[in-house]
């Protein structure tokens, strides 16, 4: 019509006019995250509390399990035995039960996670080659408290008697193997959860964070009613999506560090391949839990389905992805699922770079996965975004 | 525009004089009809009043001005921009003041400005959030929160942060409400300023004195819009004919007339009684006898804003309710 509207029109075309309406939206974010003190002192303190008490809490190979004895022999082979499964470390002989009732109920009430029975006459039995049995009664209840400790029990038995099984009862000591089984553990030698719960722990510390602080970025715009102001005004849904994601990718960032820090100096945990790479893959794992919190944000129509709908993402997160249980242990289908969650794919990285030293080359397919997975996100989170109050 | 209801219309795009020219605006919102049929054409630089009680359409008509919301059916344009495909190029030359403060509770007014400033692409954001802040007087006050604002300063920076960009059209939506009269009257001031640069403003309320104070009105109710014109136009065009009764026992005049044939509207109106009529020989018929014979003082009067549009509403409501 006249000049001016062309004039605005030239001002308002292009990608620098579309990069400066993203900063509106980008500083306007960043004011708001530092003005709420609680969520940004959550942002610093979520990471590091979590980070300890897990790190420290969770161990899938426990020792000095509460273990209880019912000795009704006296003989050397039976203190032998006990001394040997003290010598594991796994079982803590707390406990002599004076009947096999009382070993029963030990074992019922929890006070003990293992009894061990040596029936009357074991020595003299073993002695005479008659095979006498040695019960091990373990609370399997809980498979991955008992689980390391009954293996350690099944290495200990074929040593355990070489002292006492000489001279003329050589002949009972059982004969080595004729071939030689030799195991590597790699990665992790010594067997260690902590090896394996801190990286994962960075996932699924960001993988909470990052959606939940997304998920609420658009139904709070509609709660305050802020919403209807921002439709009237000239920036397009995916400046608006940007300029809400871009400032907790800097938070995400610091979130990582603050991790990767701690991991360091509390926990030791190596990092042995490039620094870099997972840097820049853990950012990009932060971008895709950021769209798809953002996507979650344009489907609710308030904070609490928000909220609601990024617990329920992240269940599957917790026990699918590998993080709590073997991925590969999981059937066909639940593998299936399990592959569609970015955590599944930043462990593979995490654990893939910090323990293994793996390279791009070697994770080509989980960042692919990942990278498609944020640019879906992102663009059902576009497409979703309501640019009218119909 | 009111003047030439018969001529033929010229398409607005070609009358850079018209900036709303809209037609057969219908919206529904689960099945209940909110706007009806609506037409209306605003000229540029004018105050366009926009009354009717609450739940009217007033403000979904305002919506679909805008583009935030599409009608079931209609057409038009503003600024010469189609509604229905264009709502983007609306959106830059249009400053919508919502009727609940829109603004960011947790920003200061100088951010919330230059946030404005920026999603416009105006050159010097920074500078053009100070010019704001000193025309509206706040610079001691420029890093307050928008939220410790008081109802009347929040009304002033909801109408400075729609102005920033300089918008051809100005889109208010009951921006007095809840605001005393002096913040109110000094709001008028402003908007008269603004008409005055060449902006065309379309301002909503139902506040009559503030009908008085647009250049044209249009009353909506039940989602139709029922007249418009300036406001003689409106009062002459609803022919009212009307009564003025002053004088003793009006409470119980006014209950006697509600029941004559004739008497279209009975309101009082401090110590005096208006009584009108669309027929006046019919009014004049019913009330002869209590004008000659009551105690009251009876005298012919003219018919308010007010009357015409309480009667206007009753009318539809005959039809609709």
């Amino acid at each position: 019509m006249s000049a001016g509207i062309s004039d605005v029109d030239r001002r308002t075309r292009g990608f620098r006019a579309s990069l400066m309406r993203f900063g509106a939206a980008f500083i306007k974010e960043l004011i708001q995250l530092r003005r709420d003190r609680i969520t940004f002192a959550m942002m610093i303190m979520i990471p590091l509390l979590q980070l300890t008490l897990f790190g420290y809490a969770i161990n899938t190979s426990p020792r000095h399990l509460p273990t209880a004895v019912l000795v009704q022999d006296d003989s050397a082979f039976a203190r032998s035995f006990v001394a040997a499964m003290r010598a594991t470390d796994y079982f803590d002989i707390s406990t002599a039960a004076a009947s096999e009732e009382e070993l029963d109920r030990l074992i019922l009430s929890g006070k003990v996670l293992f009894g061990v029975q040596i029936p009357a006459h074991f020595g003299r039995d073993l002695m005479r080659g008659e095979r006498p049995a040695l019960l091990v009664v373990a609370d399997a209840a809980d498979p991955t408290a008992t689980g390391s400790a009954i293996a350690a029990l099944q290495g200990l038995s074929s040593q355990v008697f070489s002292r006492e099984l000489t001279g003329p009862a050589a002949s009972l000591a059982p004969r080595p193997l004729p071939y030689e089984l030799r195991v590597h553990q790699r990665y992790n030698p010594a067997g260690e959860t902590r090896l394996n719960i801190v990286p994962g722990l960075m996932g699924l510390i960001l993988t909470l964070t990052m959606l939940i602080f997304t998920a609420l970025s658009v139904t709070r715009e509609i709660e305050r009613g802020t919403m209807e102001s921002l439709l009237a005004m000239p920036i397009r849904p995916v400046e608006i999506m940007l300029g809400k994601i871009a400032p907790y990718l800097l938070v995400g960032g610091v979130q990582m560090t603050i991790i990767l820090v701690a991991a360091r100096l509390l926990f030791d945990i190596p990092v042995i391949g490039s620094l870099w790479l997972l840097v820049g893959l853990t950012l990009l794992f932060i971008l895709a839990n950021l769209s798809i919190g953002y996507t979650f944000s344009t489907i609710a129509q308030n904070q609490l389905q928000a909220m609601q709908m990024s617990f329920f993402f992240f269940l599957p997160n917790i026990l699918l992805s590998g993080f709590m249980f073997p991925f590969k242990g999981m059937p066909g289908w639940a593998q299936a699922v399990g592959e569609i969650l970015p955590l599944t794919h930043y462990l593979r990285i995490v654990r893939g770079i910090m323990l293994k030293g793996a390279t791009f080359t070697d994770l080509q397919t989980d960042v692919l996965a990942l990278a498609v997975f944020t640019l879906f996100a992102m663009g059902v989170a576009v497409a979703r975004f309501r640019q009218t109050l119909d | 525009m009111t003047m030439d209801v018969a001529a033929p219309r010229r398409p607005a795009a070609a009358d850079p004089e018209i900036v709303i020219d809209v037609e057969g605006l219908t919206k529904s919102f689960g099945g209940r009809p909110v706007v009806k049929n609506l037409s209306m054409q605003v000229r540029r630089g004018l105050i366009y009043g926009f009354l009717g009680p609450n739940g009217s359409g007033k403000t979904t008509t305002i919506r679909m001005l805008c583009g935030l919301l599409t009608p079931d059916s209609g057409h038009g344009t503003c600024l010469g921009y189609d509604i229905l495909t264009q709502s983007a190029e609306i959106k830059r030359h249009v400053g919508y003041m919502t009727q609940k403060f829109s603004l960011y509770t947790d920003l200061s007014i100088r951010e919330n400005l230059e946030f404005v400033a920026r999603v416009y692409n105006l050159a010097d954001p920074r500078q053009a959030a100070r010019d704001a802040i000193r025309r509206l007087g706040l610079e001691n006050r420029a890093e307050q929160l928008a939220g410790e604002l008081s109802g009347g300063w929040k009304q002033r920076l909801a109408l400075g942060a729609c102005i920033l960009p300089e918008p051809q059209l100005l889109l208010l939506d009951e921006p007095t409400a809840g605001v005393d009269p002096k913040a109110r009257r000094d709001f008028w001031d402003e908007i008269h300023a603004l008409a005055h640069e060449g902006m065309t403003v379309l301002v909503s309320t139902h506040y009559m004195d503030e009908a008085e104070r647009c250049h044209e009105i249009a009353y909506i109710a039940y989602g139709e819009l029922l007249t418009q014109g300036t406001v003689a136009e409106v009062v002459a065009n609803a022919h009212l004919a009307t009564y003025t009764v002053t004088g003793p026992g009006l409470a119980d005049l006014a209950e006697r007339l509600r029941s004559l044939d004739g008497v279209d509207m009975v309101a009082p109106f401090g110590m005096a009684l208006h009584v009108s009529g669309r027929d006046g020989a019919r009014l004049d018929a019913a009330t002869r006898e209590l004008r000659e014979h009551g105690p009251q003082h009876w005298e012919p009067g003219e018919a308010t804003l007010e009357d015409v549009f309480i009667d206007l509403m009753s009318r539809s409501k005959d039809n609709f309710g």
